[in-house]
């Protein structure tokens, strides 16, 4: 029997859970209690939840956030979305074939009105700008209502496992991000102004000044006199053929389903973006034990930290840049990935396409702010605010310092008194939203007696721990600033080889070589974020340079792990003097292991889908663009682009590129009008047949 | 192309590409005439057009609109036939439920005008009703008229079937138009004048809904359109559970009638009457239409509960003092002929109106058609009360 739950991973605890039993068409499994429908059925190896209603096209899995509606199952005779409704011991669930039937229900009971609550400051997600916000304006003592979709707070930080970038003066950067969440929501727990609505989804902000929330099961009606949007940001999509199949969904929902829920829900996966999200994903999907075929990126350089990109290219994963993709194939799910190389003008170089086995294709292409709320409350006359993603997408650690920018701004406009915002604050913030910068070459170190750290590090980036882990102060960054690449400077054998700095490294960019011992052959030490019983002394293994190039096989000495390590282990081997220095980690995969398939054609007909929830083809809308439709209201109209239960969330970022694709200036473009709902809820919810219990 | 066809001169100017617009054009362009529509947003059906849900029906209570709707109805439901486009006609009938000896009696009266006009319309009772309806709450349910030849399409779809249709026929459409004044000449209409642009024609339909007002103010005539706004929503696509169109009409606090349908998609389109009216041009969702309007429904069909609200939208009923539309020349301007005030139904109307409006300016208007607009005249006495809104 398949269990693809994640039974030990080096970075997470695994917490005790309670085993049920579940029917699937009848047919019996085992899962967790409590955990989202759609995890479950992953666990056992299920992919395929349905078939829609139009075309008969295999749905699965795509936002593992309550957006859209590609994932809805039958449970016990309700149509219910899978990746928010939590399984429960005997449920029997059948796949979403064609459209739902509703239950038969009772005759109605007596209706109430919802409840109606005031604030005087409304903010919308519990992410990382919401909270640094929320204990802002807590700490001034100000009632603050926060509300937030998720059992837990802290937003994406929840899925986060990795260690920090940033300043670690300002925001806990060398901190993994679950554990700044954690930190910030028992902060925000602690003080008593703030009032916290969690699994509570905003649905709507009403030209009444209203604000619809969800509050679990009870519709409530929020009149706040400041809002704060901090709804963070959604991932963009991309078209190409087979872009729909069960097993192409996004590297955030990815991170959903493997560092939040738990499960494995690929074997192989392959992903498209070379940004940090992409990057990331690779190696938070290495960590949870799944193969990481490969990497595309369009730009001849992945745009992510080099630190992340290097990372994964060390670990064995081929980084194609230069490449995209040109199809996901498969008949029910994803079997394979055809990609290609492109010139630097995106054009396909006819002739280097490529198709690799793989079951699961992320798409890392992007982020598009959540601002609708913001959008309508300044339309509405709401006083209003809008902070981290939700205004700019940043890194993590930008968005609490934006919150944080933010939470004072609100304070200074609700006492009506000026707060003082430290101007630094402002300047750590700018500095932390800098893309990166310079990308150094890799310098040569020379090699020298005695123990001393190699730093791998070589682009400007927003980042400084290393220079207050090493308690001598032998390391310092190069410029002024914190985007500055860190240096160490060498007092003769000042260094005492304590092997901080290569804990802390975010990039686990810093090496330490110790020739103490043995001249000829030092010993080299590399921080390592896997399971310590996957390497054994005497393990044979590949090391490579920064960059991910291949230096040579060598035996593991050592693997070391400390609990006050926070989970990353150090392994050591021994290496000839000359390249003891360019050391800089080891590959746990081989990238020669996944031979290219021969080209596939088992794709189904006319299967780019620009809208997935109606099944709209690129080709629909191309069409209707050639014709001179330029708004995508109109658009909407005649293809139904937009109509289904996501609300354009997908396909608008998609439509508008098409648009611009097809030389269309902005000014000639209309945008779609906005309208709630944020997402679909039962109609009984706004006419409950009880009195909800308001107590916080 | 004849040389006094360019240089902007046309035949017809048209002034709003909506529901009544589009199918005008195309009625003008049948019947030989070139015509331009003007209208002030980015694209066709961009007003009052795409909010409405869909209902067309020919159970009114007076001759006019009987007439006007039957013949819409037949132009909806051979659309496909005749021209090929998919509008999404369903013959899904009207049911005008009653659950209070009230709306019972109102409805059986009004039945007696109906079947006077030969409208296919009875009065179904309980039973009857729900076996049309399985659906329908049972409890204190007394009856209710049913009149399977109304129905529904889409009026996103219709009126691009329109607009292409018109468009292939000669029809010129300006967006981002918007009229800023009539040129009249010596009492007689010669054009109208947009922000960018000045355009010729001896003859001008105002088909602005909602938005008509402003042009009648142009003229100095008193012609009484006030837009009222309507909320509106619709849900998940599910299985088809039922057919007609319900319309309840018990008064509530906070709204008059309630109505919904299952459309073609399987989605229910529902929308409701505020009451009292809200005056004015604003289009912005309300907090108080949900929990209001679900109360309603649920009540009505307690199934709906577990059905998921997908989109709402709120839009507006150019209203006139009595109820029913505006059609006819200007008594004050020759040339200009108003298409205005259908109050909610231009949808409905639009083909039937469109058609009259071209044998109006085409002088082939018959007796029956001097009846209507005699009933529709814009300088009519407000006797009456549209009973059925």
């Amino acid at each position: 029997m398949i269990d693809n739950h994640i039974t030990s991973h080096p970075i997470l605890v695994i917490p005790e859970r309670i085993p049920i039993d579940f029917y699937w068409n009848d047919e019996p499994f085992t899962s967790f209690e409590g955990e989202p429908i759609s995890s479950a059925l992953l666990a056992n190896g299920i992919r395929v939840f349905g078939h829609h209603h139009k075309d008969g096209a295999p749905l699965g899995i795509f936002c593992a956030n309550g957006q859209c509606a590609q994932c809805m199952v039958v449970a016990d005779n309700k149509p219910v979305k899978a990746c928010v409704e939590p399984i429960r011991h005997g449920m029997k669930i059948f796949p979403m074939d064609g459209l739902p039937r509703l239950p038969q229900v009772d005759t109605h009971h007596m209706t109430f009105d919802p409840q109606e609550v005031s604030t005087p400051v409304l903010i919308i997600g519990g992410g990382p700008a919401g909270l640094s916000a929320a204990i802002e304006l807590a700490g001034q003592g100000i009632p603050t209502l926060l509300v937030d979709d998720k059992p837990r707070l802290g937003g994406k930080l929840v899925l986060q496992t990795h260690r920090f970038f940033g300043s670690t003066e300002a925001v806990y950067a060398g901190t993994r991000g679950i554990d700044i969440a954690a930190r910030l929501e028992q902060q925000t727990r602690s003080m008593e102004p703030i009032t916290i609505w969690t699994q509570s989804t905003a649905i709507a902000v009403y030209s009444d000044k209203r604000v619809g929330v969800m509050r679990g099961d009870d519709y409530v009606l929020v009149t706040p006199e400041i809002i704060l949007i901090a709804t963070g940001a959604r991932e963009k999509s991309l078209a190409f053929p087979g872009n729909t199949l069960p097993g192409v969904y996004g590297a955030g929902a990815f991170q959903t389903l493997v560092n939040r829920d738990l499960v494995r829900p690929a074997k192989k996966v392959f992903i498209v973006g070379g940004g940090n999200v992409g990057l990331i994903a690779g190696y938070h999907a290495l960590q949870a034990g799944i193969e990481v075929v490969g990497l595309v990126e369009a730009l001849p350089e992945c745009g992510g930290y080099r630190v992340h990109r290097d990372k994964l290219a060390r670990l064995g994963v081929p980084i194609l840049e230069s490449h995209t993709v040109v199809s996901a194939n498969g008949s029910e799910s994803v079997e394979s990935i055809t990609i290609t190389e492109v010139d630097t003008h995106f054009q396909i170089i006819q002739g280097t396409q490529k198709t690799f086995a793989c079951d699961t294709i992320l798409i890392a292409v992007g982020l598009s702010p959540i601002d609708e709320f913001y959008q309508k409350a300044m339309a509405y006359g709401i006083p209003a605010y809008i902070a981290g993603d939700a205004e700019e997408i940043a890194e993590a650690s930008a968005a609490i310092f934006s919150g944080k920018i933010t939470g004072r701004q609100i304070v200074t406009a609700y006492i009506g008194n000026k707060v003082a915002i430290p101007d630094d604050w402002y300047i750590t913030s700018e500095r932390l939203r800098s893309k990166p910068g310079r990308t150094y070459p890799l310098y040569d170190v020379d090699i020298r007696d005695g123990v001393f750290p190699v730093i791998h590090c070589r682009q400007e980036i927003p980042c400084d721990p290393c220079v207050g882990l090493c308690s001598k102060n032998l390391i310092q960054l190069t410029g002024p600033d914190i985007l500055s690449v860190p240096k160490f400077i060498s007092p003769d054998a000042s260094c005492i080889g304590c092997g901080q700095c290569v804990i802390g490294c975010p990039g686990l960019a810093i090496t330490l070589v110790d020739s103490r011992k043995d001249t000829d052959f030092p010993t080299v030490t590399i921080p390592y974020e896997f399971e310590r019983e996957s390497l054994h002394p005497g393990d044979r293994v590949v090391v490579t340079d920064a960059g991910g190039a291949v230096l040579g096989v060598t035996n593991v000495i050592k693997v070391l792990s400390n609990s006050r390590n926070n989970h990353t282990n150090l392994i050591q081997v021994k290496a000839p003097r000359d390249d003891a220095a360019k050391i800089a980690g080891v590959q746990i995969i081989d990238p020669s292991s996944t031979p290219h398939l021969d080209p596939m054609d088992n794709r189904r007909d006319d299967d780019e889908i620009i809208c997935r929830c109606e099944r709209v083809t690129i080709n629909a809308i191309r069409e209707k663009i050639c014709q001179g439709y330029t708004d995508l209201n109109e658009i909407k109209a005649i293809t139904r682009a937009g109509m289904g239960a996501c609300g354009s969330k997908t396909c608008n970022p998609l439509i508008m590129k098409l648009l611009s694709e097809a030389g269309i200036g902005k000014d000639k473009i209309t945008d779609g009008t906005i309208r709630p709902l944020f997402i679909e809820i039962p109609l009984g919810k706004f006419a409950p047949d009880h009195m909800g219990d308001l107590d916080a | 192309m004849p040389d006094h066809y360019s240089n902007n001169t046309y035949d017809v100017i048209v002034i709003g590409a909506g529901s009544i617009g589009c199918p005008t054009a195309l009625a003008l362009a049948k019947v030989g005439l070139r015509v331009l529509v003007l209208d002030q947003y980015p694209s066709v059906g961009q007003g009052s057009n795409k909010k409405a849900i869909g209902g067309i029906r020919a159970t009114h209570s007076d001759a006019a609109k009987i007439s006007l709707c039957q013949r819409s109805i037949e132009i909806f439901s051979t659309w496909k036939e005749e021209y090929g486009d998919e509008i999404e006609w369903v013959r899904g009938g009207y049911c005008f439920v009653a659950y209070h000896e009230s709306e019972k009696n109102k409805l059986k009266t009004l039945l007696d005008v109906q079947k006077r006009f030969h409208l296919n319309i009875d009065w179904l009772p309980k039973e009857g009703l729900l076996e049309l309806i399985p659906d329908l709450n049972p409890t204190g349910l007394l009856g209710g008229t049913y009149s399977p030849d109304d129905g529904s399409a889409s009026p996103l779809l219709a009126i691009h079937a329109f607009y292409r249709q018109s468009i292939a026929l000669g029809v010129a459409y300006h967006f981002r138009q918007t009229v800023t004044a009539l040129t009249i000449d010596n009492g007689r209409i010669t054009g109208v004048q947009t922000e960018t642009d000045q355009f010729s024609a001896p003859i001008v339909v105002n088909a602005a809904g909602a938005w008509s007002g402003r042009l009648n103010a142009m003229t100095g005539e008193s012609i009484p359109v006030m837009p009222d706004s309507h909320e509106s929503g619709v849900t998940e696509a599910v299985e088809r559970f039922f057919f007609p169109m319900i319309v309840d009409i018990a008064p509530h606090p906070g709204s008059a009638n309630i109505y919904f349908y299952q459309h073609h998609t399987g989605q229910i389109f529902f929308c409701m009457t505020p009451d009292p009216n809200i005056w004015g041009f604003d289009c912005e969702e309300t907090s108080s239409f949900l929990p209001m309007v679900s109360k309603r429904m649920i009540s009505l069909m307690p199934k709906l509960k577990n059905i998921r609200v997908r989109r709402t939208w709120r839009g507006l009923y150019p209203m006139t003092p009595d109820g029913a539309p505006f059609i006819g020349w200007s008594n004050k301007i020759e040339g200009l002929f108003y298409a205005v005030g259908m109050c909610g139904q231009g949808f409905m109307l639009g083909p039937g109106v469109g058609e009259l409006i071209a044998r109006v300016i085409t002088r082939q208007a018959d007796l029956q058609d001097g009846k209507i607009l005699d009933l529709l005249s814009p300088y009519r006495a407000f006797a009456g009360q549209e009973q059925l809104k």
